[in-house]
């Protein structure tokens, strides 16, 4: 229990920090310009610096993992999706992965039955738990670019309206919201339901998952219950969109354990598991075609190395040879 | 039945007792890196001796054995890890960003055979690849440093080396769990790095490095000298003059064939490998091909591959060397699995570009291998699918009519090639009962026989035949369901390893190379009645007095 309670305590331990620090200490301008500007420093730099050092790191060997025919004879059927043959479908392999988590689409589930017997049971939930968590954190991320532009943009308005069809409350409810709650619990419970789960979770796996389901609450809340005042907010926004540092209006702590939250959400990326999502991209046995047979591919560090060559081998084995008729280079 | 396995009803008892679970043991509570380390009978390889080291000019020869207490690592092996680790890290994009993006979402824990059969937590994937992250965070994070238990980070001891032996020991390279990975993750790529850090500081397995040490001097794993060679495949020349009463006449290292024809050497003196030789040796004859086999370049495997990077392209530079002394246009491959990563994924990156040889063009179809034209080596299934299509075999399919095949995808000519119609093509040309085993467990998902990467050690046998359990299992079920009694591969350590597996699992299910089948099936020119498979079994059918 240490794993999950040491998070647990952290994130809550972080969630006092902004709360303490505005209520008591008036450091709106620390919460609310200094260290947003900060997180985004280290957000932007950090992960800058990860992509660099890893494309700076080459490819030596063409190693995609093949799942699919190969091309090969004419009239063979291939697989161009999870066996690409050209460049253009291994970046559609990779958006598939990067959009659908296609591989992890395949998951099964194995049991050991009577017999014994192994049985694979399709085993989905992940797939949708993951996807939904990744795709309503994404359409959170973009619902929130209202805060950062004057009027806003019209695909912006379009997800948001797309968003709040179920129009049953005021201010009008947020299917994402519900959806990466929901989530996240799903991928708690997960981790802590299955044995397997328990041994190979990592308090670090579910940091960032209280991290975030902290930062939702806390945004709900708002939202729906404490009905926060959008103006200074939205003001806020504003400034640090536009790189301003005019100190904000109040707005109130609960706002500020929510921005807090998310500084430190960003500044978290680029030095842990979150670099997923950046890595993701840069895996050589999903973005490379299976062409390796008909392309050279070329090793930066390939070696030079010094292997036996024919001649050493026929200088120990040539008589052997010549009286089992074995044709020799030198007699 | 081997001494380092349980008795089949034992491990069964094992299994009855913990279904439906996986995991064998209780760790509530537990920490995966309390959990300590037992290697007992039947779990661990022998070392490698130290003449084969000195051979091979590898590190710190000794005589010792994964039982020891005192390893005998060198002075300074944690430095010599540590700077290997970063080394490797910088040479090696796949390894940076695999230690970097895991989410741990446990998606491939329960993919891997060695799981599956051990019930070993150590042996879920995932905790595979945690245990050199753990150590790897150590080293480029200042925040593990300090908080090791909330980061998942340790120091670097000799226990970790012996739990790296293990488990990096009990990993085929097989790359299922990468299939299912949702970041691309190949544990595969992971265990090549912690073996090739072990072998920095003596840490090893004999039975994959002797056959390299072999390799390197005679050309081949098993370590025939040329004339043995020879003569091995001329016993087998005569075995098919009795049978078929055809004369096929193989040449050796000879200059100007159009062909260079190599096969891993498992296929010229391993049983049942060798009637998979008789049968490329029809086909060959059946045709008229113009090919020459080699005795230097007389290994298609390559247990370098499980070595290190450099000691996979050392032995994988004969291939070229001699098609280019040889003169030929092109070489043509046997069926093997490993043999197939290294010449698709390795070999023209390694030692390639081939320009000294030619586009291979098949000379009985005019077929263009255009997949093929930089590595200029083709797959034997390829050829021979492209032949039948072309209609250039007399085929006699009821000739193994007393066979109920069942075909097992080799996991680097599945997920590390992507070749999975040829096969089956041909089989379903050359003999009439195939069926399929369950979907899960064939194609990309197909299992590993629990035997590759250098794994198929006597003394390993409890891993591997747990290790296989899934294969076999999946076997079982056609056997039960179709009464499949024949097990085609188109791998050489398949063909040894899958033999002793179904022996403990399945009695009664054969083991056969996919071109032993065409040879059977093969109707040579001025052949005698023919009653015996390649095996000398009797045919059904095909009896003695059965003329009409």
């Amino acid at each position: 229990m240490r794993k999950v309670l040491q998070p647990l305590l952290l994130v809550l331990l972080l969630a006092l920090i902004p709360y303490v620090g505005v209520t008591y200490g008036k450091l709106d301008y620390l919460f609310g310009i200094i260290i947003p500007y900060t997180a985004l420093t280290i957000l932007v730099l950090g992960m800058l610096w990860r992509l660099i050092d890893w494309s700076r790191r080459p490819v030596p060997f063409p190693i995609p993992t093949t799942c699919g025919q190969e091309k090969s004879l004419d009239w063979v059927k291939t697989n161009p999706l999870e066996s690409p043959s050209n460049p253009f479908m291994a970046a559609m392999r990779m958006l598939s992965e990067v959009f659908f988590f296609r591989s992890l689409f395949r998951n099964t589930k194995a049991e050991l039955h009577g017999g014994p017997n192994l049985a694979y049971g399709s085993h989905k939930w992940l797939w949708l738990g993951g996807l939904a968590f990744h795709w309503s954190l994404l359409i959170i991320v973009l619902r929130h670019a209202r805060f950062f532009f004057m009027t806003t943009p019209a695909p912006i308005e379009m997800i948001e309206t797309f968003d709040r069809f179920l129009d049953v409350t005021v201010p009008a409810f947020f299917i994402t919201d519900a959806i990466v709650l929901a989530a996240i619990t799903f991928l708690v419970l997960r981790r802590l339901s299955d044995e397997k789960m328990r041994l190979l979770s990592l308090s670090t796996d579910y940091f960032p998952l209280f991290l975030i389901g902290g930062i939702a609450l806390a945004g709900i809340s708002m939202r729906y219950v404490t009905k926060v005042n959008i103006m200074p907010v939205k003001s806020l926004g504003m400034t640090l969109a536009s790189f301003g540092f005019g100190a904000p209006e109040p707005i109130g702590a609960l706002f500020y354990v929510h921005l807090f939250l998310v500084c430190v959400l960003l500044a978290y990326i680029p030095f842990s598991k979150l670099l997923h999502m950046g890595g993701i991209f840069m895996s050589p046995t999903r973005n490379l075609p299976n062409d390796s047979r008909a392309r050279h591919h070329k090793n930066p560090w390939n070696p030079d190395i010094k292997f036996r060559s024919y001649a050493e081998y026929e200088d120990e084995f040539r008589e052997k040879m010549k009286k089992a008729d074995i044709p020799v280079d030198k007699q | 039945m081997s001494k380092y396995a349980p008795k089949t009803e034992e491990l069964k008892k094992e299994f009855e007792e913990k279904k439906p679970r996986l995991l064998k043991g209780k760790f509530d509570g537990t920490d995966w890196w309390d959990i300590p380390v037992e290697f007992r009978d039947g779990n661990w390889c022998f070392a490698a001796k130290p003449e084969v080291l000195e051979d091979l000019h590898f590190p710190n020869p000794r005589k010792w054995a994964a039982t020891d207490k005192d390893w005998q690592l060198p002075a300074n092996w944690e430095k010599t890890i540590r700077d290997g680790m970063k080394d490797r890290l910088k040479r090696f994009r796949s390894f940076k960003v695999f230690m970097d993006s895991c989410v741990r979402c446990g998606a491939c824990a329960d993919k891997c055979h060695f799981f599956l059969g051990t019930g070993d937590p150590k042996n879920m994937p995932v905790m595979r690849a945690e245990l050199v992250r753990s150590i790897y965070r150590q080293d480029v994070n200042a925040f593990a440093r300090v908080l090791t238990k909330f980061s998942g980070s340790r120091k670097l001891t000799p226990e970790v080396i012996k739990e790296w032996h293990m488990y990096f020991n009990q990993c085929t390279e097989c790359r299922r769990c990468s299939v299912f990975c949702p970041m691309g993750i190949d544990t595969a790529e992971i265990t090549m790095m912690a073996r090739e850090l072990l072998n920095l500081i003596g840490v090893n397995n004999n039975w994959i490095l002797a056959p390299v040490a072999n390799c390197n001097r005679t050309g081949n794993h098993l370590g025939i000298e040329p004339h043995t060679f020879k003569q091995n495949i001329m016993s087998l020349v005569d075995d098919i003059e009795d049978v078929t009463g055809v004369r096929v006449n193989p040449t050796f290292n000879r200059k100007g064939a159009e062909i260079l024809f190599i096969t891993p050497s498992g296929d010229v003196f391993g049983d049942p490998g060798v009637y998979t030789m008789m049968g490329y040796l029809l086909l060959f004859h059946h045709i008229g091909l113009d090919y020459t086999i080699s005795t230097y370049a007389s290994e298609g495997g390559n247990f370098g591959t499980f070595t290190s990077n450099e000691t996979m392209k050392k032995l994988n530079a004969k291939m070229y060397h001699e098609a280019k002394r040889l003169g030929v246009k092109w070489i043509l491959g046997g069926e093997c699995g490993h043999m197939w990563r290294v010449v698709h994924q390795y070999m023209s990156t390694m030692n390639g570009p081939a320009d000294f040889l030619q586009e291979p063009v098949s000379p009985i179809t005019g077929t263009k291998f255009t997949n093929a034209k930089a590595t200029k080596m083709v797959h034997i299934a390829e050829f021979t699918a492209d032949l039948i299509k072309h209609n250039k075999l007399k085929l006699d399919p009821k000739r193994n009519d007393h066979l109920r095949t069942t075909f097992h995808d080799s996991c680097n000519v599945a997920r590390g090639m992507g070749m999975f119609e040829e096969p089956r093509y041909i089989l379903n040309k050359v003999c009439n009962t195939f069926h399929e085993m369950p979907e899960n467990t064939i194609r990309e998902q197909t299992f590993c026989c629990g035997s590759g990467s250098g794994l198929n050690a006597e003394e390993f046998m409890d891993i591997r035949m747990r290790g296989g359990f899934p294969r076999a299992n999946a076997v079982a079920h056609v056997k039960e369901k179709h009464k499949v009694d024949s097990l085609v591969t188109i791998c050489a350590i398949d063909r040894a390893s899958l033999t002793p597996l179904m022996r403990y699992w399945n009695p009664g299910v054969s083991v056969y190379g996919l071109h032993e089948l065409v040879g059977n099936a093969l109707i040579m020119e001025g052949e005698k009645k023919r009653t015996e498979d390649l095996r000398e079994d009797d045919m059904v059918g095909f009896e003695e007095d059965d003329d009409e």
